[in-house]
């Protein structure tokens, strides 16, 4: 045995201390982190787990046949159809629409442009349902909109393009502003560098701009897109709820249910829930690779 | 002359940001715009890149109008204090993208855009990394790749806004060396702007030194240093110790005592004299201002000295480790004499 030197106590740590739960002992800002992990566990559980647990648990009362044959179904499929189909047009006319108006409030100074940004937010603020009838109005072959377009025999009430146009109206905000901070922040010396590396005004906007909002347009997207399957109350009034041509899946589970078979409902409902889970998971990919690529 | 600046003034909403700056750079200069933040440097700058627009006056490149074209067609070569580096874009599509974004007619193949990255890579001594993205790179290293960026669209002038203003101080030596290199090597004509006026005499031939949007002194480091037209410069340039005296006949009279000063200005009678750190010597008995030592630092081959005079002011001065110094400690009573002084108008 040789002498060891005496243990020389750092900052008043015993040598051989060891924590008792290290993972657990990592210096936070804010304490109480196994209280708060617990309750952000409970409370998720509770309001968002469970109740899809209970939906995923009633299909099977007439067994996996009851709920093949409601997914085979041909109303059903037509409903699932033209629900993500819609929505995901929706979603991409936004994404476009949604960048330019971004682009517009964010880039230019003009009088009024403050009232304009508000106005973004009233699809957000009002009541579906107000939406839905005021839509309906307008587009209804004698109304404002629908008039004009009823004399070339264009039906937009009452049609899927009636559906597409409340989808349309109901995920604007989310595009909008998704990206209205990002490009608010955007680094006005990397557009420079552009101009002085020779760069036209296009090929910025495209090459490096664009790229820049990529994560944040992905974002708005799947937003727009996740308001638009699930949206009822607007789309209703304007669709006429047509079997096969123009009723949309959350109205098929209304129908459902007012029929009594619920598990048929929960059968729609698993089903959709299912679809949603594959979409958002491709976004989150999606998502991950661009936030892998840029940023810090 | 290969670029000119003349009479060039800007002014924004409420102050005058540059007025009447006019100076040249010769083909293959290495020039710095020297100042303090608010003297206009990277107005103008941006002035000479096109991203802004002067109120009046003249800016030439080789004969070229720089105020006719644009900055998409003057091809200048701008670092930004930010590096402004295309986050989405690997290292090697950051390098290219000046290349890539040319018309199909003027734009190199790909091969020849390959190579070309290749040999910047070379250059900025970063060849294994034309694969990474830059949130992936050091800040020195992010430094080079905008640099890179900047060279390989050949650039008639190189512009740097605070090339080294976010590096830590042992990487920014260690740039400025490889700067200096890089620039002997391509030739090409570079205008830089930096608040640090080491960084300034160091690195540049010539030191354009700005003030309030106004052109103090233009000249090589030694003359600046050697020969400053201003006390403003004089100041600017480095540490530094005021003192009143009465100047007379080529000599400032301190009362008691008078040493030589080199006279840029002001007339016989009552001045203020300034005087280096360097330029002055400490004894016991000698002549000079009595002071009291407040701190003795090492500061490499010298020794800085902290001193007190009888008013309160405070003189820092530079010794030899010699004999005469190496006794003294805080506390102790000396005089001080300055062996050369300046005055300025």
């Amino acid at each position: 045995m040789t002498a060891s030197a005496p243990a020389q106590p750092t900052n008043g740590v015993p040598e051989n201390f060891t924590p008792p739960h290290p993972s657990l002992h990592t210096n936070r800002v804010l304490p109480g982190f196994k209280v708060s992990l617990g309750f952000t566990i409970a409370y998720v559980s509770l309001i968002v787990l469970i109740p899809l647990a209970a939906l995923a648990a009633r299909p099977w009362e007439h067994g996996w046949a009851g709920f093949w044959s409601v997914l085979t179904d041909g109303r059903v499929l037509a409903s699932l159809r033209l629900s993500f189909v819609t929505a995901a047009a929706a979603a991409t006319l936004n994404l476009f629409v949604g960048m330019i108006i971004a682009w517009v409030l964010t880039r230019y100074k003009f009088p009024g442009v403050k009232i304009l940004d508000a106005f973004v937010d009233l699809p957000f603020a009002l009541p579906t349902a107000v939406a839905g009838i005021a839509l309906c109005t307008l587009y209804a072959t004698n109304g404002w909109v629908g008039s004009l377009f009823a004399p070339f025999g264009i039906k937009i009430a009452y049609t899927p393009i009636g559906i597409f146009i409340a989808l349309v109206f109901v995920g604007l905000p989310f595009v909008v502003r998704s990206v209205q901070p990002v490009l608010a922040d955007f680094d006005a010396e990397v557009e420079e560098a552009a101009l002085t590396l020779g760069a036209s005004p296009f090929q910025t906007a495209v090459r490096v701009i664009l790229p820049g909002l990529a994560p944040a347009l992905l974002t708005g997207f799947s937003l727009a897109m996740a308001r638009a399957v699930g949206e009822y109350g607007s789309v209703i009034f304007i669709a006429g709820n047509m079997p096969y041509v123009s009723e949309i899946t959350p109205q098929l589970i209304i129908i459902k249910l007012q029929e009594y078979d619920y598990a048929g409902a929960a059968s729609v409902g698993l089903i959709m829930l299912l679809w949603s889970l594959v979409i958002l998971a491709v976004i989150n990919a999606a998502q991950l690779w661009l936030f892998k690529r840029g940023r810090a | 002359m290969s670029l000119t600046v003349s009479n060039i003034t800007k002014t924004f909403t409420k102050f005058a940001a540059l007025s009447d700056v006019t100076f040249e750079a010769e083909p293959g200069e290495f020039l710095a715009l020297l100042g303090p933040s608010g003297s206009g440097k990277t107005t103008l700058l941006r002035l000479l890149a096109g991203l802004d627009v002067p109120d009046s006056g003249a800016i030439a490149f080789d004969g070229d109008n720089f105020l006719a074209l644009n900055a998409r067609d003057r091809r200048i070569g701008m670092v930004f204090q930010s590096y402004a580096l295309f986050r989405h874009m690997t290292v090697a599509e950051n390098i290219a993208f000046g290349l890539t974004v040319r018309p199909a007619k003027d734009r190199p193949s790909k091969a020849d855009i390959k190579a070309k990255v290749e040999s910047l890579l070379k250059l900025i001594q970063l060849e294994d990394y034309g694969k990474r993205f830059p949130a992936q790179l050091s800040g020195g290293q992010r430094q080079r790749v905008a640099l890179a960026r900047a060279l390989a669209i050949s650039p008639r002038i190189l512009l740097l806004d605070e090339p080294f203003g976010a590096l830590d101080a042992l990487v920014r030596k260690d740039l400025r060396r490889w700067l200096r290199r890089i620039h002997d090597e391509t030739g090409v004509t570079t205008v830089f702007v930096t608040h640090d006026q080491e960084e300034a005499l160091d690195l540049a031939d010539r030191v354009v030194v700005l003030k309030e949007g106004r052109i103090e002194q233009i000249g090589k480091p030694l003359e600046l240093y050697r020969d400053p037209a201003t006390a403003f410069v004089f100041e600017f340039l480095g540490a530094n110790n005021q003192a009143s005296g009465t100047l007379r006949g080529g000599s400032v009279d301190f009362g008691g005592f008078s040493v030589p000063a080199i006279v840029k200005g002001g007339s016989e009678g009552a001045v203020t004299a300034r005087f280096r750190p360097f330029d002055t010597q400490v004894s016991r008995s000698g002549p000079g201002f009595p002071v009291k030592v407040l701190s003795v630092l090492p500061a490499g081959a010298n020794l800085r000295l902290e001193l007190q005079g009888d008013g309160g002011e405070v003189y820092e001065t530079q010794h030899a480790h010699d004999a005469d110094t190496s006794e003294l400690k805080a506390g102790d009573t000396v005089n001080l004499l300055p062996t050369k002084v300046y005055v300025f108008a």
